[in-house]
């Protein structure tokens, strides 16, 4: 059983906010979406409206890091990166600001379709100079965010989670340590994100039907030491999966692929991820199956990297499913 | 003003005028350059620096290091070019050129008022340099990165915002173009600076109704500034920007909770008429015939009360 917490970024960020008075909190009109209304009716003071306005936002916010200011610029990923890239550029990843970027809704966690969905933020944010990339998996991440974000030395862009969030992980965030969450050696799977709770889900079938899963979860992707994630690859039989809440371009499928090819490992990589395409609107768990991001997609790359059936069906994964994850989850909405 | 931190004793007319004659002389050993920008700026460039900002002496060396890298966590070392303009002190007032392909006018008016050594100009746009053709962070005078256009008055609200939290008395002062009135995202921060009360930022701007491809009006005409400013909730005040008593005035205008943004009506032709040849491509004046460099080297050189500038003509031109 899972435990489900509910909003665990609006205590998280009141609580790093209050500890830091050089924090301050940024909205560019999706307050309450982002769960900063709260903090904005508690704490007025360390609260900048910016109005729909991101390209003005991302510079104002540079103009701030550089007054000594620790902006939190809060709104959904894609308007952190697509509109006011040249500003994100310019102002805050070029001169190195402390400027925390905290993107909501990451990738198809959204029903709002192409505009809202953020499927190649990570490419392009890890493509930045002076970027650091974390990406929030489980409510206890979401609760350390802040804090890890803020001990960057300078410009740090974070998927976060929102609403109901599983609580997977019993330790915060250690910014540049990877989760190690099972130590097989048949196939490494590479997870971050939402798409770690789908691997927990298909290695337990996987387990069932004898394949030695080794399963590591990502929260930074950027700085990322190929060192440990070398060992990792060398230490299985038959090679490595990826799966990602994003485009199989850029994100952590690229990384992994990076460091394979970088090192020679000679080893088989399948990327799962968004197929060079975009999604729509729709519900997560429609997405996730529709686009295979999920636990069934997890099982047939696994079964391409072994080049092996393994007779899982969707009721293994089902009779699988971590009780109540889901159970209290509605479809995101706006 | 405080007069003990000026570092020569011209007046701001002959800084204007020497802005313009080493824009002048450096255009013509270059072969072109920004000439206009030195036309239509110098008043205003002139008046900020030996009138108006209050400045620090200048914490770097006058003649300017070579490039040293692009601020990374391997580089700590790194710094900006801000130290020209003097420390980043409470007290003082700090300056972001919006417009950083003004550099060349920027740079000279660094050396006019002896924040910079003459030597600093020879290194413009030369490999290794750190005196940039668009004036980068690191630049003599610059602290931020504006070549692209529309984002320095943005940060310095930013700035402004935050210096005005900590009580600093000091001023945040963008120099600005019009051309820049095209970019959205200048109506984002004045509409920004307006709502969150942010009066301890002033601009002036560069009227000059030009920009890369021509008359901005040919371009995109952008109508009434001044109107389009106080709409979005800023204070903009129109002066000649060749009078330096409307500036002085201006300047002084009451705008408690709003930004103050000075309109400086100007001539891309003020002190070089010859340069009206060229109109409508004025952006940057690249000559285009040895017959039309002497030519300018002449007249120029006659409108500033100068001897023509020596550029290694041959014989008989």
């Amino acid at each position: 059983m899972v435990e489900m917490v509910s909003r665990p970024y609006e205590r998280a960020f009141e609580k790093h906010a209050l500890a830091n008075p050089d924090v301050l909190c940024l909205s560019a009109d999706l307050t309450s979406s982002c769960e900063i209304d709260r903090f904005r009716d508690t704490h007025p003071e360390q609260f900048l409206s910016l109005g729909m306005a991101e390209q003005n936002m991302m510079s104002f916010a540079g103009g701030l890091g550089l007054a000594g200011f620790r902006p939190f610029i809060h709104t959904f990923g894609v308007f952190l990166y697509r509109r006011p890239y040249d500003q994100l550029m310019a102002s805050v990843a070029y001169p190195r600001r402390k400027v925390r970027l905290m993107g909501f809704l990451p990738g198809i966690t959204t029903p709002g379709g192409m505009t809202h969905q953020a499927i190649e933020d990570i490419s392009v944010m890890r493509s930045i100079p002076n970027m650091t990339v974390l990406e929030t998996g489980d409510a206890t991440e979401v609760e350390s965010i802040c804090e890890a974000a803020d001990s960057i030395d300078g410009p740090v862009y974070c998927r976060v989670l929102r609403g109901s969030v599983p609580r997977l992980f019993d330790t915060p965030i250690q910014v540049g340590r990877m989760r190690e969450l099972a130590l097989g050696d048949d196939v490494l799977i590479v997870t971050s994100g939402i798409t770690t709770e789908e691997a927990l889900r298909a290695r337990a079938a996987l387990e069932g039907a004898g394949v030695s899963v080794r399963h590591l979860h990502l929260n930074t992707i950027k700085p990322f030491d190929a060192a440990a994630m070398l060992d990792h690859i060398g230490s299985v039989r038959h090679g490595v999966v990826t799966l990602e809440n994003h485009v199989t371009e850029g994100g952590i499928g690229s990384l992994l692929a990076e460091i394979m090819a970088d090192n020679g490992t000679g080893k088989r990589l399948v990327r799962l991820g968004l197929k060079d395409t975009y999604a729509h609107g729709g519900s997560r768990p429609y997405l996730m199956k529709h686009y295979g991001l999920d636990a069934t997609a997890l099982v047939a790359g696994v079964e391409r990297v072994m080049g092996a059936a393994l007779d899982i069906g969707e009721a293994d994964l089902a009779a699988a499913r971590i009780e109540a994850v889901h159970s209290t989850v509605k479809a995101e909405g706006l | 003003m405080l007069d003990t931190l000026r570092r020569n004793d011209k007046s701001t007319e002959e800084v204007a005028l020497g802005i313009r004659r080493r824009v002048f002389e450096h255009a013509m050993r270059n072969n072109g350059g920004y000439l206009s920008q030195a036309c239509s700026a110098a008043e205003q460039l002139a008046w900020l620096y030996n009138e108006e900002l209050s400045l620090g002496a200048p914490t770097l060396p006058m003649i300017p290091k070579p490039f040293g890298g692009v601020p990374s966590a391997d580089n700590p070392e790194y710094h900006t070019g801000a130290g020209y303009n003097g420390p980043a002190a409470p007290e003082f007032d700090r300056l972001f050129i919006a417009p950083a392909h003004y550099a060349l006018v920027a740079y000279a008016t660094l050396i006019e008022v002896g924040r910079m050594a003459p030597e600093g100009l020879e290194m413009f746009n030369r490999d290794g340099s750190s005196v940039e053709m668009i004036g980068a962070e690191h630049s003599p005078g610059m602290e931020v990165h504006n070549g692209t256009l529309g984002i320095g008055f943005s940060t310095a609200a930013g700035l402004a915002w935050g210096r005005k939290r900590r009580g600093e008395p000091g001023r945040t002062w963008v120099y600005m173009s019009d051309g820049e009135v095209q970019e959205g995202q200048t109506w984002e921060a004045i509409a920004a600076a307006a709502h969150h009360r942010i009066d301890n930022l002033y601009a002036i701007m560069d009227v000059n109704r030009q920009q890369c491809d021509g008359a901005m009006r040919s371009v995109m005409d952008v109508g009434d500034i001044g109107a389009k400013i106080e709409a979005f909730g800023g204070v903009a005040v129109w002066v000649d920007g060749h009078d330096l008593d409307q500036m002085r005035a201006a300047v002084k205008t009451p705008h408690r909770g709003k930004p103050l943004i000075i309109l400086a009506n100007s001539s891309p032709f003020r002190g070089m008429p010859t340069l009206q040849l060229r109109f409508p491509r004025l952006h940057y004046v690249r000559f285009k015939s040895e017959a039309e460099r002497a030519r300018m080297n002449r007249d120029i050189a006659r409108s500033l009360g100068v001897s023509p500038v020596d550029y290694g003509q041959t014989g008989g031109k």
